[in-house]
């Protein structure tokens, strides 16, 4: 299955909870927002949004920025 | 005796306001922060690098003492304004978000109808909302009547170091606004940021002159200095201009008259 991750196609064997692909991916999840289908995703919610086959997904940080 | 600077209920020891950009590293970025006495600093919101692990900004900042101010750069529609701010409130915990809704690439100035739009609809999601708008009396009227917690006047383009281009803009927003002034873009140098608080805005915010300066860090304690200087200068009362000259020395008792 293909997910659109950060604009890009991204390949999961299976669906997956924000956790968990958060995991796979080696993000620290305290440093990071996710939004799933365009809603943001609040982090009590983590481990049971499940991302499945042909979802979009951003994760996004801080940078500097003015 | 000066007030502290209160934007929405929150007190802010400092009046200037520092950006995260553009330094040479993010130690001499620490360092800076700390020369500046800032303790509020505004961050971008920005996708994560998924094919390589990079350095976290926020390991160079102490959010215990310093407060993000989560930005929406380089969003040129109010909905992408917004959707970047609800997602900079759930990277960092808190409510605030520096609104930027742009108008044109080559000035960065903002789009006015989309910057108010995006204001209402923040204010109305609980958000504490500070619009970088135009130096124009009339928008920061209605940005403030829209609900935004403090309005930021642009002093010049962003990253232009031209100084402040419309000081009698600036000090026309001062008088009528109900919320705070916080001139947001366009300082260059120290005197740059002293003539902003003369003119009497309860802040700055600046990125650029600092972090591109040659010495980011003594720049920084330049730029603290001078918003202390210039709303020194503010309160105290500056002299009335005159085109010719009043002596200060006595005029009688001259040796020879």
């Amino acid at each position: 299955m293909t997910i659109k991750l950060n604009g890009d196609p991204h390949e999961m064997p299976q669906p997956l909870s924000v956790s968990a692909l958060l995991a796979a991916l080696d993000i620290d999840p305290r440093r990071v927002a996710v939004e799933h289908n365009l809603a943001v995703v609040k982090k009590a919610a983590y481990d049971s949004a499940l991302v499945q086959d042909g979802d979009e997904v951003e994760i996004v940080n801080f940078v500097g920025g003015g | 005796m000066d007030q502290p600077l209160v934007i929405a209920g929150r007190v802010f020891s400092s009046r200037l306001i520092v950006g995260t950009g553009k330094y040479p590293s993010h130690a001499i970025m620490k360092a800076a922060h700390e020369a500046s006495g800032a303790d509020m600093v505004t961050v971008a919101v920005r996708r994560v690098d998924i094919s390589r692990k990079t350095e976290s900004l926020l390991d160079y900042i102490d959010t215990s003492k310093i407060f993000l101010l989560p930005n929406t750069a380089a969003c040129y529609t109010a909905d992408d304004a917004i959707r970047t701010a609800r997602l900079g409130r759930e990277a960092g915990m808190s409510n605030w978000v520096k609104l930027e809704v742009i108008g044109d690439e080559q000035t960065l100035f903002p789009d006015n109808e989309g910057l108010l739009e995006a204001t209402r609809v923040l204010v109305k999601e609980g958000f504490v909302v500070l619009p970088y708008t135009n130096d124009d009396p009339v928008m920061c009227r209605k940005l403030a009547e829209a609900g935004a917690a403090a309005v930021m006047p642009l002093g010049a383009p962003v990253g232009s170091g031209l100084g402040i281009q419309n000081p009698n803009n600036i000090r026309i927003i001062r008088e009528q606004s109900k919320v705070p002034v916080i001139v947001d873009a366009g300082v260059g140098t120290a005197s740059d940021a002293a003539v902003a608080m003369e003119l009497g805005a309860d802040g700055v915010l600046m990125n650029t002159a600092i972090a591109g300066a040659g010495d980011p860090v003594s720049m920084a304690r330049a730029m603290r200095l001078a918003v202390e200087a210039g709303r020194l200068a503010f309160l105290a009362g500056r002299i009335p201009r005159k085109s010719y000259a009043s002596a200060s020395s006595p005029l009688h008792g001259v040796v020879g008259s």
